[in-house]
């Protein structure tokens, strides 16, 4: 793999505080795991950047290299990777999530 | 494009013998599987790093041959 597409993902997650890695766009998400995080994420009020993987091949093969994850989607806080749907999943339910936001000091609505 | 469940089950138990493990066809089409696992090994890890276990368990069939597995893991309580 090619250290562009490395580097390219590196200024991406370095560059917007919560980054997703998906498949369509948060208007139109093209499955349904990608469309699960969007919702969570637009649910808890945070603004994120987002890439479509069904538009580059080579970023969808680089991904799941530079992860070592397997799977589309994939959510970055703060240049970390924190998971793919069915963690975001999990961690919005048992609120591990919002804690998570609160700590790394990124924008989002308070829960009641 | 479909992976028989107690394929999924074997190599799970491979990588973590001591691992229980249940598995549901969801749509009953052979390509579509929730799992659960449980395992001593995951013990402090971080959900990332378990989940990461499994997927190397499963030695690249996830994402290709298999095209969705939904994965619970923990650790015994």
């Amino acid at each position: 793999m090619p250290d562009t597409v490395f580097d390219r993902i590196q200024s991406e997650i370095d560059g917007s505080p919560v980054f997703l890695y998906m498949k369509g766009t948060p208007m139109f998400p093209q499955c349904g795991f990608s469309a699960r995080v969007v919702q969570i994420l637009s649910h808890l009020g945070v603004p994120f950047g987002s890439a479509n993987v069904l538009e580059e091949q080579e970023l969808r093969e680089g991904i799941k290299e530079f992860s070592q994850w397997p799977t589309i989607p994939q959510l970055y806080v703060k240049g970390e990777f924190v998971g793919g749907c069915d963690i975001i999943t999990e961690m919005f339910q048992s609120g591990e999530l919002e804690t998570l936001l609160a700590e790394k000091g990124v924008e989002h609505k308070a829960q009641a | 494009m479909a992976m028989p469940a107690n394929e999924i089950e074997a190599l799970i138990k491979a990588a973590l013998p001591d691992a229980s493990v249940t598995i549901d066809d969801l749509a009953g089409d052979g390509d579509h599987y929730a799992a659960t696992v449980v395992s001593e090994q995951f013990r402090g890890l971080s959900r990332v790093r378990q989940h990461q276990i499994v997927y190397a368990a499963l030695r690249g069939r996830m994402g290709g041959e298999l095209h969705a597995l939904a994965l619970q893991t923990s650790a015994p309580t």
